[in-house]
């Protein structure tokens, strides 16, 4: 018996491997399924809902959900498009995204999305909920208005770090992230090499006199939509 | 036939949404063959004519007066656009939103590092200033929304062409920036 699985998505016919989700299966095959709380080196969170597809008549989420042999996935329809686009919104108003001020602009995935879905403006009010910031550090500092606890962070430190330095407290609309010790991040062993630091996908961890370094125009995002290099990859 | 007529202001905005219009180079004087310029910073005049087809909006409201000059541009313009962050989501005025009204206004002219005998203005005729700045969609119905600190002068052209030429516009990828 072969180990390849045979699906298609949005009519293409695909192969993937036993053991993969949808998304890797996706990714492997050129297909870009939008995403934002996975990353390939972590385990998937599956808390965003972003990369939500249709199989076999069903809403499911690409990335915890293991590829099956015949699955019909349909990604890039209106309806699930339009979804995205309310929850990409729903980040933006429940934070604060002042993308004009942000180190993060043109290289964050928050915004890439936003872009590629293109929203002009989001359909709801905008909230600009109380949010803090933790400076205590000398290299690093979180940024709570930008966050969309999507748990990369907590993710890479666990599994990649092998620290546990970061944390979500709270609940609901107040759920945050927090480094683990009372005097804040500069109370943790953390590194601006660490990939718990890199991997946020927006402007919450900043490493400190590094920003604005790349000139407009040849930032990440400017010129091709996040997804490209998937889609380009076949 | 009458050319339609065009109507800019800028709310609690910086201008800059203005200089991307001017931005658009040589391609104002095919703009003025397309428009007439009514209400506008641009040309200085300062009361609407009559009603307008399109009218450009930048900045959010932050105080009443703002309020004020949008419900009056959506009372005569036909098509009213949200132009820039500022005017979409209050932009950097808006980054007040999260400090009380009264610590705002102790920090700007009691305890600022360059206040001199300082007093909080308190003049009948100020516009008064709002708890919070808030986006112009959020005060009137916008019909169209160009993002980008300030807009793209290209993304403001093709726009405006293709409303006027009733076409649906084509924007390239690179155009649509929040930034
Ligand atoms: S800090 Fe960054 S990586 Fe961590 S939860 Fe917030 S957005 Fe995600
Ligand atoms: S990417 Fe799958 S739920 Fe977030």
């Amino acid at each position: 018996m072969s180990d390849t699985i045979n699906f298609t998505i949005d009519g293409k016919d695909c192969q993937g491997k036993k053991g993969q989700s949808i998304i890797q299966a996706a990714d492997d095959n050129g297909v870009y399924i939008p995403r934002l709380c996975y990353h390939p080196e972590l385990t998937p969170g599956g808390s965003c809902r972003i990369c939500t597809v249709n199989v076999n008549g069903r809403q499911m989420a690409a990335c915890t959900t293991p590829v099956a042999e015949g699955m019909l996935i349909f990604n890039d329809t209106p309806e699930l498009q339009d979804m995205r686009r309310a929850l990409v919104e729903m980040l933006f108003i429940e934070g604060n995204h002042f993308c004009p001020s942000c180190e993060r602009s043109g290289n964050c995935e928050l915004q890439a999305l936003a872009y590629r879905l293109g929203i002009m403006a989001p359909r709801f009010p905008y909230m600009f909920p109380q949010r803090t910031i933790d400076a205590s550090h000398p290299q690093i500092y979180i940024d709570g208005n930008r966050c969309i606890q999507c748990g990369r962070c907590v993710r890479a430190a666990e599994e990649l770090d092998g620290k546990n330095i970061l944390g979500f407290i709270g609940r609901g609309p107040f759920l945050k992230i927090k480094a683990s010790s009372s005097r804040g991040l500069a109370g943790v062993e953390i590194k601006p090499t660490d990939r718990c630091v890199q991997l946020c996908p927006v402007g919450t961890i900043i490493v400190k006199e590094t920003a604005y370094r790349t000139p407009i125009g040849e930032r990440q995002y400017d010129k091709k939509p996040i997804g490209a290099e998937i889609e380009g990859s076949h | 036939m009458a050319k339609p007529k065009i109507a800019t202001t800028s709310l609690a905005g910086c201008f800059g949404c203005h200089m991307s219009v001017l931005d658009i180079d040589e391609r104002i004087l095919k703009l003025a063959e397309l428009v007439d310029f009514d209400k506008s910073p641009i040309n200085d005049i300062k009361r609407f004519t009559g009603q307008c087809e399109v009218g450009l909006i930048e900045g959010g409201c932050a105080n009443a007066e703002n309020v004020e000059v949008l419900r009056y541009f959506r009372d005569h313009c036909k098509i009213l656009i949200s132009l820039g962050e500022c005017a979409i989501m209050g932009g950097l005025p808006a980054m007040r939103n999260g400090i009380p009204l009264k610590e705002c206004l102790q920090e700007a002219f009691l305890n600022g590092p360059s206040v001199v005998d300082g007093m909080i203005p308190n003049d009948p005729d100020l516009p008064l200033i709002l708890d919070k700045v808030y986006p112009c969609h959020e005060v009137v119905k916008i019909d169209y929304f160009l993002p980008g600190c300030p807009p793209n002068a290209d993304l403001i052209w093709e726009s405006l062409v293709a409303l006027l030429s009733g076409k649906e516009a084509d924007l390239p990828y690179e155009l649509i920036k929040y930034d």
